[in-house]
């Protein structure tokens, strides 16, 4: 799961083949035509829109105060989130390279689940157990600011993890064990030798997990019940936007996750390629 | 004796890696423990440094029971043939890194690797990360760090195995002089025979998990104890019913009744030696004899002459 | 030759502890909650797959999930294909800035990806859209408009699978058979293409997942039009605030159904193929 690492693979010849030919100077075309009319015009568009309304439009839009709630739920849940991400996912990668137990195998298949699952039907799944009044549980957070924590957990789930499972399994046991030689315990061994290994792995997944997180939409529509104020996020303000035939409103709140996820993404690119640097 | 280890059994699963092992290793020496892959060396040095588990027997260091102690506790270097460098931190860190577990002060730290980094000729590159050095680089870096702790024992395992030829000479003969600098107890693990007659004081010859022999290079190659021990240290030919090293053949072109007569099938030079393929008259396999240049230009010998093999004098041989 | 490592020690208490709190934290956050969506599915034996089934507007539902999803699918695989080639294997300027974009696409709201199609390509006031629907070409609240949400939000996938093996195998196989004679054509279908055939079928595998999960962005585009525009995920919402839960349950569980499907059949396939 990376973005294109353009350092060398690692098997034989592997350097670019070098300046376009003609057939591929075609292929480069239509494929760069394709992913404008699809992604870059309609993302240019909202950007436009946003921007038709004047500052002032922009700046309303943005401020109006159950938008502006809406985006702090938004942006602080998903902190928080990715907070607890970090440690859980790294613990669950850990179990999942270094331990042994049957049915550790059905563990893998579980963690892809919120990847593949459609957002709508994890929604429902989160229902079923804590959103209830006949929940096994005896929990129910229907409606209100923790099931937008609960969602968002959910669907990030397998971001961190799957970025810090390849680390770890590559990681050469001849490494810590030259620590040990060296009179570091398995704490220090961790904290000084595993952790520091790990640390771009995590950073990418985080932002992955962040960025999931902040435009989170599906799961949130019948658990959340979108309340003002209360467990309203982002992503439903400018549904509602759209619904009620306002899309300067609703392209000036979509700028501004944009602008969060291409600050994300700038972030990813610079963690992928610092890490390319130490290998 | 620094290192005294007593009965050490170790299998995995089925396959015995080590059959109840004696071995004492002496201080301040230089020994290598050679044998053929999958012989048992490397799991014995592993467990001489703590990181694997014998399943019986004792190992003592400096005459303490280090059976039970974990690898943290026993103050060894060990060196592996990936170099396991931190790959995060740069080279000084790396080799500060066993006296900042210690916690020494950071005086005394920043002296130690400075010493160690001129030791191994590598202080212009304190700074950079592993990633950037070669892997003759790297290997440097790595005893710098096993000896930055002032260990008891040095154990390398296949130190060079990783690196390509030239390096691997350069640093075999680097190691030898570092060991006559610092005279700590260094044992190292090899399966290339040129290298441990090379390099070691004494050299032990381990196969499927037993000891062969043990003893300084001359010892082992003059008088090999067994067959294998023989075939290992260096090339063999079948004479008659002795094994022999090919060089230790005389040739002549007069007949001898106690030589071996037969024709010469194959003339090879090589550099400074002339290697000669006989077929011996009677019914047995091709015998292969080295002479120098010089002999072989005396006898003036070409494909096809007759000729009578002996073993020289003094000759050390195994009979069949 | 042998394991030359012993197995971990013994493990610790805080090792069990560690299993205890993440196999207890998977089962509370996934595994519980998806088990319930089963058995509330089941909960009158068949009677509510039947229903779901019985019912032509829920049927066309899910004939157009399947359609639009094994279209986007297929215009995803080719583009994915051949944009990985050119980012491997060929040089150009704005390369970096090319495949950081490519990601772009995880990394949005469904909603803002709906509604950026909408601007554009809107019948009465996109920029495309009016003059395609003079032209005869509707977009939004149509087929079409489903098919580009869905390619758009699974465009990454095809990609973040074929790259990483493009670069791992290099280009020492073509460059053989080019100097056997093969032209670029046949090198590609003989050559290439087979040696990717595999990060190429993980790519299909999730992409169609991803394609038949979709909401948000389809919810935007497709004006939800019962019987014409509606898919499988907005069913599922619609039956659901409809008081129809056991519908809602039953759609979801094809939907969950397939998706779990598709997991295991990358696992099975990746298992294999690593054995090889």
């Amino acid at each position: 799961m990376t973005a294109v690492d353009l350092a060398p693979g690692r098997t034989g010849d592997t350097r670019p083949a070098g300046a376009l030919n003609r057939a591929s100077a075609v292929g480069l075309g239509v494929t760069m035509t394709w992913f404008s009319l699809l992604v870059l015009i309609p993302l240019a568009a909202v950007v436009a829109t946003a921007a038709g309304g004047g500052i002032d439009g922009f700046w309303r839009a943005v401020t109006n105060e159950q938008t502006a709630h809406a985006i702090r739920l938004t942006v602080i849940s998903a902190l928080v989130v990715t907070a607890i991400n970090v440690v859980a996912g790294t613990a669950i990668a850990w179990v999942l390279v270094r331990d042994a137990f049957p049915g550790k195998a059905l563990l893998e298949l579980v963690i892809d689940i919120p990847f593949a699952l459609p957002t709508i039907v994890a929604g429902l799944v989160l229902l079923a157990l804590y959103g209830s009044d006949d929940s096994p549980l005896g929990v129910d957070v229907a409606n209100t600011g923790t099931s937008v924590y609960l969602a968002f957990l959910f669907v990030t789930l397998p971001f961190v993890v799957r970025t810090v499972q390849p680390v770890l399994e590559e990681m050469e046991p001849e490494v810590e064990e030259a620590a040990a030689s060296l009179g570091a315990g398995r704490r220090t061994i961790f904290t000084r030798i595993i952790l520091p290994t790990l640390t771009p792995a995590i950073a990418a997944g985080a932002t992955l997990s962040f960025a999931r997180g902040v435009g989170e939409y599906g799961s949130l529509v019948l658990l959340s019940g979108n309340l003002p104020f209360e467990s309203e996020v982002a992503s439903v303000r400018i549904m509602s936007a759209i619904e009620n035939d306002n899309p300067a409103a609703a392209a000036s709140i979509a700028t501004v996750l944009l602008i969060v996820s291409l600050l994300v993404i700038l972030l990813l690119d610079v963690v992928q390629r610092r890490v390319a640097r130490r290998a | 004796m620094s290192i005294e280890i007593s009965q050490v059994t170790k299998t995995f699963g089925d396959f015995v890696a080590l059959q109840d092992v004696d071995l004492s290793i002496p201080t301040g020496q230089l020994t290598a423990l050679l044998g053929p892959s999958g012989g048992g060396k490397s799991t014995l040095l592993r467990i001489i440094a703590g990181l694997d588990d014998a399943d019986s027997g004792r190992v003592e260091i400096e005459g303490v029971d280090a059976t039970a102690l974990p690898p943290q506790k026993r103050n060894v270097g060990f060196v592996f043939q990936h170099y396991a460098a931190f790959k995060h931190m740069t080279v000084a860190k790396n080799v500060a890194f066993g006296l900042e577990i210690r916690k020494r002060p950071k005086a005394e730290i920043a002296t130690k690797v400075d010493e160690m980094l001129e030791l191994v000729h590598l202080s212009q590159f304190r700074d950079r990360l592993p990633s950037q050095l070669s892997g003759g680089q790297r290997q440097r870096m790595a005893l710098a760090r096993a000896l930055a702790i002032e260990p008891t024992v040095l154990l390398l395992d296949e130190p060079f195995g990783a690196l390509d030829a030239k390096v691997r000479k350069e640093l075999r003969d680097w190691l030898r002089h570092l060991h006559d600098e610092v005279h700590v107890t260094t044992v190292f693990v090899t399966h290339d025979q040129e290298e441990a007659l090379e390099v070691a004081d004494s050299i032990v010859v381990i196969n499927q998990g037993r000891i062969e022999q043990i003893g300084t290079p001359d010892e082992l190659y003059d008088q090999p104890a067994n067959d294998f021990v023989l075939g290992f240290l260096g090339p063999v030919t079948q004479l008659g019913d002795l094994r022999i090293r090919p060089h230790d053949i005389e040739v002549s072109r007069e007949p001898r009744p106690d030589g071996v007569h037969g024709h010469i099938s194959r003339w090879t030079r090589v550099g400074f030696e002339v290697r000669l393929e006989v077929t011996p008259t009677a019914d047995a396999p091709p015998v292969q004899v080295t002479v120098t240049r010089a002999e072989a230009n005396v006898l003036g010998l070409k494909v096809g002459d007759p000729v009578w093999l002996r073993p020289t004098v003094g000759a050390q041989a195994v009979g069949v | 030759m042998p394991e030359t490592r012993t197995a971990h020690r013994s493990r610790g208490p805080v090792a069990h502890l560690l299993r205890f709190a993440v196999i207890a934290y998977l089962f509370l956050l996934v595994v519980w909650p998806v088990s319930l969506v089963v058995t509330h599915t089941f909960e009158n034996g068949f009677d509510a797959l039947r229903t779901v089934f019985g019912d032509a507007d829920t049927v066309a539902v899910l004939r157009l999930t399947a359609i639009a999803a094994l279209i986007a699918t297929a215009i995803n695989t080719v583009f994915g294909v051949g944009i990985s080639l050119l980012l491997v294997r060929s040089d150009f300027p704005g390369k970096r800035i090319v495949s950081s974009l490519m990601d772009l696409p995880l990394a949005i709201s469904p909603v803002v990806v709906g509604l950026s199609l909408v601007l554009v390509y809107g019948g009465t006031n996109g920029w495309f859209g009016p003059v395609l629907e003079a032209g005869g070409v509707k977009i939004i609240f149509a087929t079409p408009g489903i098919v580009m949400a869905t390619a758009f939000v699974a465009l990454p996938l095809v990609i973040r699978e074929v790259v990483p093996v493009l670069q791992e195998i290099g280009t020492e196989q073509e460059q053989a058979a080019r100097s056997l004679g093969a032209g670029p054509w046949q090198t590609f279908r003989r050559i290439t293409l087979p040696s990717i055939r595999w990060a190429v079928v993980y790519g299909v595998v999730l992409t169609l997942a991803r394609s038949l999960g979709e909401f948000g962005a389809v919810k935007v585009v497709s004006g939800n039009i019962s019987g014409q525009t509606r898919t499988a995920t907005l069913a599922v919402e619609e039956k659901y605030l409809n008081w129809e839960q056991e519908s809602a349950y039953a759609i979801a569980f094809l939907l969950a159904g397939v998706s779990v499907l598709c997991i295991i059949a990358v696992s099975i396939l990746r298992a294999r193929a690593d054995r090889n």
